[in-house]
């Protein structure tokens, strides 16, 4: 045992990713550009960002469903879109998504038994009595019933459905688990108990996690780590205590800025920082830093060199021209 | 009264334990119908009487050309004595030129239109599925490739060809099937892969690729089932131009040979005697009319059962 292997493998690493859409007219979505980092067993990275940034598609790539454009998806030391095979058969198994809408990732035509059953028979885990009994245990498991394995999807809540849905991806035992938005469709209370649910699920068995959602209190309360993401790069990564205490990028801090405050009086004398502007578009975004446009510390610089991710403290990186004055 | 009303409801909520939200959900849930297809299916029925009349209408066509063997006479027993009766308490329809029931005659030649009809739209419907869904799963240039191909298919005259196959084959019901269903698949082809281009960027089929499933379990499994409610409905349009088509082969002599008769071939036998006896060309044109009318009534009624999509 030599001392390169008590230092822990990322389960995922993720490096210089990009993932661009061609749009027709010669014209290139560039959906996720350049994006890196690295997630730990046991451990979750929470990706933030608003609508249309790239955190879907991101987490979609990190799964093999999309091709990549450059960079590379380590899942274990194995590259996510150069397997083939058994290999990719067994990546299958090991990674789940935990899909964004509850209403159109179950299969309308199907029972909720076959829907979570789906992923056994294709990997030949169980009989069928067996089957029968996983099921029902899963279903108990997330909170609902045994006798609901009989029924369609539309006899369910969003709340509900979302539950079969991480049944569905628990049922394969996978180790990594891709949670898409799993509660951005759901209303607030419903959001608690799916969030709690997944964190239950991973203290159990051990399940990474790379959670992709743009409501930042939920972020913060499950993630250890979080990405914040912006036009299809990652702007600031840290640890979930550190960013929420002291953000240090201008987008990171507006975003922040409107989280509201439970307490009335706090919340009428705070500070919001308003963001003026658009987004623009990701076809063509700006040259130099992306969110200079929208940023009230823009500089000349800013509108000239792209600001390469630095890191400022303990596992504290930002891509921001402000934070490193003493290089240049 | 109200209040102790309230405050037994309100026991018998805590009782079952009404903030657990499995539970909470579960109640309403309970009172929901199933709404399957067949559900809405005979809910949009009911509300159309004209569907519920040539449901009626079909029924009764079929089910007598099925009984057909249990009429007193023989289809093809000529009797001369008795030759272009008009319709009569012995003989329904009257009798042809030859003095065979025409009645019978009609029941048979149903037999031969209603299968040749069933059996050309199965075979369209079934080599339309697989090319449509192939076609739309791969897409890119092979589903260019064949797409071009259906076109090309469709621009050719089908009719015209069909008689002129028919008059290289001895004509027969499994000829007919196996001609009329090949020159018939690609509107459902065509229906069929724009559904299943629309029916695989959906989440649930990530989801079963995301889970290692292969091409053909996702076409088979997600795909085919999800798009049965479209195919139903070009079944019925699909049966309803089949019969046409055998007829109109019939009429032009290239249908079922004699004394077999099938709708088609009993106008055409009409035709000499239609100043006569008008009723000879009268009863077998109104049973193609009404079948065919009612497939396809019965084929819009069905499209609007189905795809609103109320299932979620």
């Amino acid at each position: 045992m030599c001392g390169k292997s008590i230092k822990m493998e990322p389960v995922l690493k993720v490096s210089h990713l990009k993932k661009y859409f061609p749009m027709g007219n010669n014209q290139i979505l560039k959906a996720v550009d350049d994006v890196s980092f690295e997630i730990y067993q046991g451990k979750t990275l929470g990706l933030v960002g608003e609508s249309g940034c790239g955190k879907t598609t991101c987490g979609r790539t990190c799964t093999g469903l999309y091709s990549r454009t450059g960079g590379q998806v380590l899942f274990k030391g194995q590259d996510v879109h150069e397997m083939r095979g058994k290999d990719r058969k067994d990546f299958t198994k090991k990674v789940q998504t935990i899909f964004q809408d509850p209403y159109a990732s179950l299969d309308p035509r199907m029972k909720v038994n076959d829907i979570i059953a789906e992923g056994m028979r294709i990997h030949h885990m169980a009989s069928k009595k067996e089957e029968r009994e996983i099921v029902q245990e899963l279903l108990r498991q997330v909170g609902l019933q045994s006798e609901h394995a009989n029924r369609y999807i539309h006899e369910f809540s969003g709340g509900q459905r979302q539950r079969i849905g991480i049944a569905r991806a628990l049922a394969i035992h996978p180790e990594f688990l891709v949670c898409d938005e799993p509660i951005s469709a759901l209303d607030v209370s419903i959001q608690a108990q799916i969030v709690n649910l997944l964190r239950e699920m991973q203290d159990k068995m051990g399940l990474t996690y790379l959670f992709v959602a743009h409501d930042l209190s939920m972020v913060r309360h499950i993630s250890d780590q979080v990405a914040v993401m912006y036009l299809g790069k990652i702007v600031e990564l840290t640890s979930s205590d550190e960013l929420y205490s002291h953000p240090v990028h201008p987008y990171t801090q507006a975003l922040l800025s409107a989280i509201p405050i439970p307490d009335p009086d706090v919340e009428a004398t705070r500070e919001r920082i308003v963001l003026k502007g658009d987004v623009p578009s990701p076809i063509s975004p700006p040259k130099g830093c992306r969110f200079r446009g929208r940023c009230k510390y823009a500089t000349a610089k800013c509108g000239e060199i792209e600001p390469e991710m630095k890191q400022i403290g303990t596992g504290h990186f930002v891509a921001c021209h402000l934070y490193n004055k003493e290089d240049a | 009264m109200n209040l102790d009303n309230d405050k037994i409801i309100l026991e018998e909520i805590e009782k079952e334990d009404a903030f657990d939200p499995a539970n909470r959900e579960n109640k309403v849930q309970d009172e929901i119908y199933e709404r399957g297809i067949f559900y809405n299916l005979l809910m949009s029925l009911k509300e159309n009487k004209l569907a519920i009349i040539c449901l009626i209408i079909l029924i009764i066509i079929i089910i007598a050309s099925l009984l057909a063997p249990l009429s007193p006479y023989d289809p093809d027993a000529m009797d001369l004595r008795s030759k272009l009766l008009l319709p009569n308490k012995e003989h329904f329809f009257g009798t042809d030129n030859l003095g065979r029931d025409y009645f019978t005659r009609a029941l048979y030649g149903g037999r031969v239109s209603l299968t040749v009809g069933f059996f050309s739209m199965l075979v369209s419907v079934i080599v339309g599925t697989i090319y449509g869904t192939i076609s739309g799963y791969i897409g890119g240039t092979i589903d260019n490739l064949m797409m071009r191909a259906v076109d090309i298919f469709m621009s050719v005259p089908s009719f015209l060809l069909i008689i002129i196959i028919n008059s290289f084959l001895s004509p027969s019901m499994f000829t007919m099937v196996v001609i009329i269903g090949m020159f018939s698949w690609m509107g459902v082809a065509r229906i069929v892969r724009a559904e299943t281009m629309s029916l695989k960027e959906r989440d649930f089929v990530l989801a079963a690729k995301n889970m290692g499933a292969g091409n053909m379990e996702i076409m088979l499994i997600h795909i085919i089932p999800n798009m049965i409610p479209s195919i139903i409905v070009a079944a019925s349009i699909s049966i309803a131009r089949a019969i046409l088509t055998e007829s109109s082969l019939s009429f032009l002599g290239f249908g079922v040979k004699l004394p077999m008769s099938s709708w088609g071939s009993m106008l055409q036998n009409a035709q000499s005697q239609i100043m006569d006896v008008p009723t000879l060309a009268l009863f077998p044109g109104a049973l193609i009319l009404l079948t065919v009318l009612s497939f396809n009534v019965l084929g819009d009624v069905l499209r609007n059962a189905l795809e609103p999509k109320m299932v979620k």
